[in-house]
């Protein structure tokens, strides 16, 4: 590719850069001692100290924990099999469910909060973790479904039948050539869904109860009121696992290409 | 083979079964839901708690209150601005992020991702610390002698676009790169060479090529910012109110719940419409960039 100026990547260089400055800001601050933002008082870790003795901070997070592991974990099931089930089946509605089932992820988040409080209210689900899984799984489902769609379209059909015509059934063919197939595929899609779980304040803020305050709805709630430098450390701590998982990410993403290089002339 | 009949109709049993999950979560947790909502949406809200079963579009016409249709169009003038603002800064990286080689790429992508998968209440968090009175920008605008007092643009207008735009940014770059990804570029130094002027090969091949991605990111960035309640809530104060903060103080603060719903069925209305728009203009079924 000839580039005459390096214009264009100057403005990549600069957006990029922007995009960092308020995260930075936070990781800065979050070694202040004062507790006034606008002043530096000095390099101190006195507000991880108080984070670690903030038992009801650790409460969300481990709820939160527990419901992206929970949802996601469904939403993989749910989405792989969706996905794999169309691709093979055709069934009346097909196309209306797979239409509703995405809907989630087009249409505001508000709506589903709304939608789910009231539903929930109406048939008596009780608001809390059961609640929440159900509704972050209805969200989740779309990332892994359409990932896994997406695989399944550019997969060889030759590789199952060739599995099939060597006398293999139809769920070996499935655990054996499809799912290892999918599966990076199913794991970037759960892994997002993952992401977007533990990021979600708007649809959780509705279902959530009172033992079951998620990290992001705490964090909401405690910007509303005032801003305690704590949330500086905690959420610097976030982006440290952030930056962990997005490592993990890559390394995932890249593993696969290496073992089958072929795969992604399938893909295409 | 050797039952051809009897192997056909079995064609489907088992791998029917593998859509049964998908089938009953979508039924009854979201047909169920979003049909209750419609319903909830003619319903009369009861003088204490909860509803009464009583037939009514009183919802409706409640939000033809001059109150209401202005949050309405607030609401849809702020969605315009942060989604025009995204074009204006998420096309360009995009296509140029597909300009560039694979090693710079997937650096790029992987500088992007980050963010995008850092906590959006920690880059709000960061906004706070930036736009409050006596903050990083107050302090860097004295400090360059430009002003010589606080702005104070915490709980202001700009501050929301500001707080949308950069959360909304990751979603058009990612939508339009997809797109220019796939381009050829070749098509453009073609045209340039058979004497179109820069502006004329962008306008007929270059937009044209990378249209889904655009729209898509439209898509994904004007209907989040209609209900990004808590953005106008952390950097607005009370001085924006979009339909998101409408819905849900209509349902936490009033718990008037038939309202809420009413107001949710216009929205998703638009947003249908929308996505609707979206597909008879793109002629792409899904959202492009999304997965």
């Amino acid at each position: 590719m000839k580039n005459r100026t390096k214009l264009p990547n100057v403005y990549l260089g600069i957006l990029l850069a922007l995009m960092y400055v308020p995260i930075l800001l936070v990781i800065i601050y979050s070694f202040n001692e004062s507790k006034l933002s606008s002043v530096w008082g000095g390099f101190s870790l006195r507000w991880y100290e108080e984070l670690f003795r903030d038992r009801a901070l650790f409460a969300s997070l481990a709820n939160s924990l527990v419901l992206a592991v929970l949802s996601s974990l469904s939403a993989g099931v749910i989405g792989t099999l969706g996905a794999y089930g169309m691709s093979k089946v055709h069934l009346p509605l097909q196309g209306a469910v797979e239409y509703i089932s995405t809907l989630p992820m087009m249409i505001p988040e508000i709506i589903l909060g709304m939608v789910f409080m009231a539903f929930f209210s109406l048939v008596g689900i009780p608001f809390g973790m059961g609640a929440l899984v159900i509704a972050h799984t209805a969200f989740c489902i779309p990332y892994v479904f359409m990932l896994v769609k997406a695989r399944l379209v550019g997969m060889d059909p030759a590789l199952a039948e060739a599995a099939q015509d060597l006398g293999a059934s139809k769920v070996r063919v499935f655990f054996d050539v499809t799912l290892p197939l999918v599966a990076p595929a199913i794991a970037s899609g759960m892994l997002l869904a993952f992401a977007m779980s533990m990021d979600d304040v708007i649809i959780s803020v509705f279902v959530t109860g009172v033992n079951t305050t998620t990290l992001p709805v705490r964090i909401y709630s405690q910007l509303k009121t005032g801003v305690t430098p704590e949330i500086n450390a905690l959420c610097t701590l976030l982006f440290a696992a952030t930056l962990l998982l997005c490592g993990l990410a890559a390394l995932l993403g890249r593993a696969p290409k290496k073992q089958d290089a072929g795969k992604d002339v399938t893909d295409r | 083979m050797a039952k051809p009949a009897g192997k056909k109709r079995n064609k489907y049993g088992g791998e029917a079964l593998t859509l049964v999950p998908l089938y009953l979560f979508t039924l009854l947790f979201l047909v169920g839901p979003l049909v209750y909502m419609v319903v909830l949406s003619f319903l009369t809200q009861a003088d204490t708690w909860g509803v009464v079963p009583e037939f009514t579009l009183e919802n409706y016409a409640a939000i033809g209150e001059p109150v209401y249709l202005e949050t309405f169009w607030e609401s849809l003038k702020l969605a315009v601005i942060t989604t025009v603002l995204v074009i204006g800064l998420g096309y360009p990286f995009g296509y140029f992020m597909a300009k560039l080689g694979p090693k710079w790429k997937r650096r790029t992508m992987l500088l992007l991702m980050i963010p995008f998968w850092t906590s959006s209440l920690i880059r709000l968090y960061g906004w706070i610390i930036i736009f409050r009175a006596g903050g990083v920008f107050d302090t860097l605008l004295t400090s360059l002698h430009i002003t010589s007092e606080s702005l104070k643009l915490l709980y202001t207008y700009p501050a929301v676009v500001v707080g949308m735009v950069y959360a909304l940014l990751p979603f058009m770059i990612f939508a339009v790169y997809s797109s220019a990804e796939k381009m050829d570029f070749s098509l453009v130094e073609a045209a340039r060479d058979l004497g179109a002027s820069p502006f004329r090969a962008f306008l007929t091949v270059t937009l044209k090529l990378t249209l889904p991605g655009l729209l898509s990111g439209v898509v994904l960035t004007f209907v989040p910012s209609m209900g990004l309640f808590f953005i106008a809530d952390i950097l607005g104060g009370n001085k924006v109110v979009l339909v998101g903060n409408l819905i849900q103080s209509a349902l936490m603060k009033a718990h008037d719940w038939p309202f809420a719903a009413a107001l949710s069925v216009v929205l998703m209305l638009m947003t249908t419409l929308l996505i609707w728009l979206y597909r008879k203009v793109s002629g792409v079924k899904d959202l492009e960039g999304i997965v």
